[in-house]
C-alpha cells in the first residue's frame, strides 16, 4: 500500500509498504476513504516530538471501510464503514471503564519510554511517535485497528467522510476543551489559536451556553472563520490580547480560557525570540506563550482549558498568577471514544456541519504538499484533506465524492 | 522452615510488610547475604558503638585495659569516634555491609597502633599483648560476617508491581499455572509444572544461552501470596514472591513482584547485560504490564514499531511489517499469548465475580 512516512524535518514522503495485517485478535483492518493532517501532525513535521524513528507512518484522523477482522471482534463486519478515534484504547482497564480512554493503561506496548520521559504512560495512539506506542498512522491506503470492539463507531450512509471524519479528532478535541470550562451561562470564553481544534471548541463553547467567545489568533483567514462561528475576534499582531479581553470584560478577565494552540505558539517578536531561542537550544521543549498568557488573562477563581498538545518542558510558568488567584487547569489528549456517539448525533440532527473547517482536499500522494502549506500556513490554508482513492491527478476512483478539486 | 508456617505469615497482611515477604526469597536464596549474618552485623553494630563510647568518655581507662602509653588519650578517643561511626554506619543502611568492612579497616588501624605502642618503651607488653588477641579475635569475626554480607551482593534483585482489574483471587490462579509464564515473561521460554509444587524452567540467557533449573513452591497462600527458589544445581540461583493484595475501593488487585538471582557471568556480566537494555528491573516491568494486559484483555498488546519486542535496539519503524519480518519477531502474540479468556474458561477456572 502506499503511506504518507516521515523521515525528519520537513520531510514527509509518500511510499510503498507492506500492507498492514491482524496482529492481534481484536485487531480490524480500515480501507481508508479520507484522513487529514492534524496539527499536532506539525509538531512531528517541524521535529519537536522526541522518540520518531524515520519511516514511521503518520496520520491519526482516519475513516473508512472495514476490510478484515480478527477473531475477537465482534461488533464489526467486514464492509462497515467507520471513523477511528485518534487514542487506541482496551476498553478493559480501570481508566477505560471510567471513561478516560486516552488514559488506557493496555494499549501503549512502549509505555516504558512514555515513563521515562512523563513519569506515567499516557494510551496508544496512531502514527505519533513511538512513545505512545509506535503504531502506523492512518495517511495511508489501510491502517491496523486495534481494540475494533472499543474504538472505532459505524456512522450512517447519508452523512458523506467531509461530515463525520473529524470525529476521530478535533471535533471531541474542541469539544472536550470547551467542556473543561464548565460553562455557566452568561459565561465569557476566551480561546487562543483559531485552527482547526480552535474552531470546534468556539462551537461547542455556544453549544454548551458561552454567553460570548473571543477568539485568538493573527491569521485572517482564521479569524474569518472564527467570527463566521459566532466569536469576537482578537487579532494579536494588532491588539494587546490583555488589555482588549479585559476591556471587553470590564476588567475582571475571561471566566474560562481555552489554550487550543500548544507547543509551537506564534507571539509577538520578543517573546516568541525568547522561547524559540530556548527551544532551538534544548533549554525547554515547547514554546508555552499561548498557555501562559491563558492564565494572566482568566479571571479570578477562573478555568484554564489546555487542549493544545504540549510533549515535554516548559519555562516561566506563572504558577504565582494560578495558585493565588485560585485558577482551575483542566488538560489532556481527548477522550475521543466518550465523545464520538453524542456529537455524531449533533451532526445528524444538522446542528453542525464539520466540514466547514476544510480548506483543501487533495490525493494521498500529495501528502507532503499539504503538510508543507499548513505547516507555512500559506494559500489559505486551515484544513487538508487527503484522499488515498484519487490518482495523483485528482480524479476520484470510487466515484462517489464528484465535487472534489484538487486546490492548489 | 515449613510452608505451613511460612504461609501463616502472610493472612490478613497489610502494606507495611512487604519487606518480610521479599525476605523470603531472599533467606531463601543460596548466595544472598543470610540472616545470621545479618544478626551478626548488627552484634557488631553495638559492639562498636559500646566500645566507641567507652574510648570517646573513658580513654585513660582504656588505656590502661590495653597497656597503651596513657599519653596516647587523643588519639584513642578519634578511635572512639571512628567506632562509632562504623557502628552507625551498620545500623543506618539496609544493607551493612559497608558498615561491617569499615569495621575491618578500623581493625586494621588498631592492630598497626598496638603494634607501633609495643615498641614504646612505656608499654606493659603482657596487656598488650591481651588486648591485641582480642582484637584479633573481633577482626576474624568483622572478616567473617563482612564476606558472607558481600557474597550476597552478587545477586541481582529486582522489584516491581501492577494493577490488574481483576479479583485476587482470579490474578493469584493465573500466576499459580507457572506454564503461562512464558506468554507474558519475555525470557521465558518453558516453564514446565513437575507436580510436588516443583517445576523445571528453562530461561533465555544473554548472547543466546539457555539456562535451566528446577525450582519449589516455598509458599503458597491462594489469593494471596506465592514464594518460589531454584533448587540445587541451578544454573542460576534464584528467588522470587509475588504478593496479591486487593486494591482498595474496588480498584481490582495488587501485584508485587520480588525477585532474586545470581546472574549468569556475575556482576561482570550484569553490568554488561545492562549496557545492552536487558535491566533487570525493566524486564520485570514489561512483564508485568504484558501480565496485566492478558488478565485484562486476553492477549499481549503489540504495535507495529514492537512486533520484535520494546526494547530500544528491537524497535521498528511504526510501519507495517513485511512477511519475513513477522516470521523473525518473537513477540507475536499468536505465539507467546494465545487468548487467555477462552483458554481460562475451557479449563473451568474462571472466579465467578
Amino acid at each position: 500500500m502506499r503511506a504518507t512516512s516521515w523521515y525528519g524535518k520537513h520531510d514527509v514522503r509518500v511510499e510503498h509498504v507492506p500492507d498492514p495485517q491482524i496482529l492481534n485478535q481484536g485487531d480490524a483492518i480500515v480501507r481508508i476513504t479520507s484522513t487529514a493532517i492534524c496539527g499536532s501532525d506539525l509538531h512531528m513535521y517541524n521535529n519537536f516530538v522526541p522518540t520518531m524513528k524515520q519511516g514511521d507512518i503518520l496520520g491519526h484522523e482516519f475513516m473508512g471501510e472495514v476490510v478484515e477482522v480478527g477473531r475477537e471482534v465482534k461488533n464489526l463486519k467486514i464492509g462497515d464503514r467507520v471513523v477511528v478515534p485518534f487514542p487506541i484504547a482496551c476498553g478493559k482497564c480501570g481508566f477505560c471503564q471510567a471513561q478516560a480512554f486516552s488514559l488506557c493503561e493496555n494499549s501503549n506496548p512502549n509505555a516504558w519510554i512514555a515513563e521515562k520521559l512523563m513519569g506515567h504512560s499516557p494510551a496508544g495512539i496512531f502514527g505519533y511517535s513511538h512513545m505512545t506506542g509506535g503504531f502506523a498512522g492512518g495517511q495511508a491506503e489501510y491502517a491496523r485497528v486495534p481494540f475494533a470492539d472499543v474504538g472505532p463507531i459505524k456512522v450512517p450512509n447519508h452523512l458523506s467522510d467531509e461530515q463525520v471524519l473529524f470525529l476521530s479528532d478535533i471535533y471531541p478535541t474542541g469539544y472536550m476543551g470547551a467542556e473543561m470550562c464548565d460553562i455557566k451561562p452568561g459565561d465569557t470564553i476566551a480561546i487562543w489559536g483559531c485552527g482547526p481544534v480552535g474552531q470546534f471548541s468556539i462551537r461547542s463553547a455556544f453549544s454548551l451556553g458561552a454567553e460570548r467567545v473571543v477568539a485568538i489568533d493573527y491569521l485572517p483567514e482564521r479569524l474569518k472563520m472564527a467570527e463566521d462561528g459566532g466569536a469576537i475576534t482578537i487579532n494579536f499582531k494588532e491588539q494587546n490580547v490583555y488589555e482588549a479581553l479585559m476591556d471587553m470584560t470590564g476588567g475582571r478577565g475571561p471566566d474560562s480560557c481555552i489554550d487550543d494552540v500548544g507547543m509551537e505558539a506564534h507571539a509577538p517578536l520578543p517573546i516568541f525570540a525568547y522561547d524559540r531561542i530556548k527551544q532551538a537550544m534544548m533549554l525547554e521543549s515547547d514554546r508555552p506563550h499561548a498557555l501562559r498568557e491563558a492564565i494572566m488573562c482568566c479571571k479570578n477563581g477562573g478555568t484554564v482549558s489546555v487542549i493544545g498538545v504540549y510533549a515535554g518542558f516548559i519555562d516561566k510558568f506563572p504558577m504565582g498568577s494560578v495558585m493565588n488567584r485560585s485558577l482551575t487547569i483542566k488538560t489532556g489528549q481527548a477522550h475521543v471514544q466518550r465523545y464520538m456517539r453524542p456529537l455524531l448525533q449533533m451532526i445528524e440532527n444538522g446542528d453542525i456541519d464539520p466540514s466547514f473547517v476544510i480548506t483543501h482536499r487533495l490525493p494521498l500522494e500529495e501528502a507532503a504538499y499539504g503538510y508543507d502549506i499548513f505547516n507555512q500556513k500559506v494559500d489559505n490554508c486551515i484544513k487538508v484533506v487527503l484522499k488515498p482513492e484519487w490518482d495523483s491527478n485528482g480524479h476520484n476512483g470510487s466515484v462517489k465524492d464528484d465535487n472534489y478539486t484538487v486546490v492548489h | 522452615m515449613s510452608t505451613n508456617q511460612q504461609t501463616s505469615n502472610y493472612v490478613g497482611r497489610t502494606s507495611s510488610s512487604y519487606d518480610e515477604s521479599y525476605s523470603v526469597a531472599e533467606r531463601r536464596e543460596p548466595g544472598l547475604p543470610s540472616a545470621s549474618a545479618k544478626k551478626l552485623a548488627k552484634g557488631l553494630g553495638w559492639f562498636s558503638i559500646g566500645l566507641g563510647l567507652a574510648e570517646l568518655l573513658a580513654p585513660r581507662a582504656i588505656a590502661s585495659i590495653s597497656g597503651v602509653p596513657k599519653g596516647r588519650t587523643g588519639l584513642i578517643r578519634l578511635y572512639g569516634l571512628r567506632e562509632i561511626a562504623s557502628g552507625i554506619t551498620i545500623f543506618a543502611q539496609q544493607n551493612p555491609t559497608g558498615g561491617v568492612w569499615s569495621r575491618v579497616a578500623g581493625d586494621a588501624l588498631d592492630l598497626a597502633s598496638l603494634g607501633a605502642a609495643a615498641t614504646s618503651p612505656n608499654a606493659k607488653k603482657g596487656r598488650l599483648a591481651f588486648a591485641t588477641a582480642n582484637v584479633l579475635a573481633v577482626t576474624a569475626l568483622d572478616v567473617i560476617c563482612a564476606k558472607q554480607l558481600s557474597n550476597g551482593n552478587h545477586g541481582i534483585h529486582a522489584k516491581g508491581s501492577c494493577i490488574v482489574n481483576r479479583e485476587p483471587e482470579e490474578v493469584y490462579s493465573f500466576w499459580r499455572n507457572f506454564e503461562n509464564f512464558p506468554r507474558f515473561m519475555r525470557h521465558v521460554e518453558s516453564v514446565q509444572d513437575l507436580g510436588d509444587g516443583r517445576s523445571h524452567w528453562v530461561v533465555k540467557g544473554p548472547a543466546g544461552m539457555t539456562v535451566e533449573w528446577d525450582a519449589m513452591t516455598v509458599a503458597d497462600d491462594p489469593g494471596t501470596v506465592i514464594t518460589w527458589r531454584s533448587l540445587e544445581n541451578a544454573d542460576v540461583d534464584n528467588a522470587g514472591a509475588v504478593r496479591f493484595e486487593r486494591a482498595p475501593g474496588g480498584r481490582g488487585t495488587i501485584v508485587r513482584v520480588n525477585l532474586e538471582y545470581n546472574p549468569v557471568g556475575g556482576v561482570l556480566g550484569a553490568t554488561v547485560a545492562k549496557l545492552f537494555g536487558e535491566e533487570p528491573e525493566q524486564q520485570l516491568d514489561d512483564d508485568l504490564r504484558r501480565f496485566k494486559q492478558i488478565l485484562e484483555i486476553g492477549e499481549v498488546v503489540v504495535s507495529d514499531a514492537t512486533v520484535g519486542g520494546t526494547g530500544y535496539f528491537e524497535q521498528r519503524p511504526a510501519r507495517p511489517a513485511s512477511a519475513k519480518e513477522l516470521e523473525r519477531a518473537e513477540t507475536l502474540p499468536s505465539q507467546t499469548a494465545t487468548n487467555y479468556e477462552s483458554d481460562y474458561r475451557a479449563e473451568g477456572r474462571m472466579v465467578q465475580r
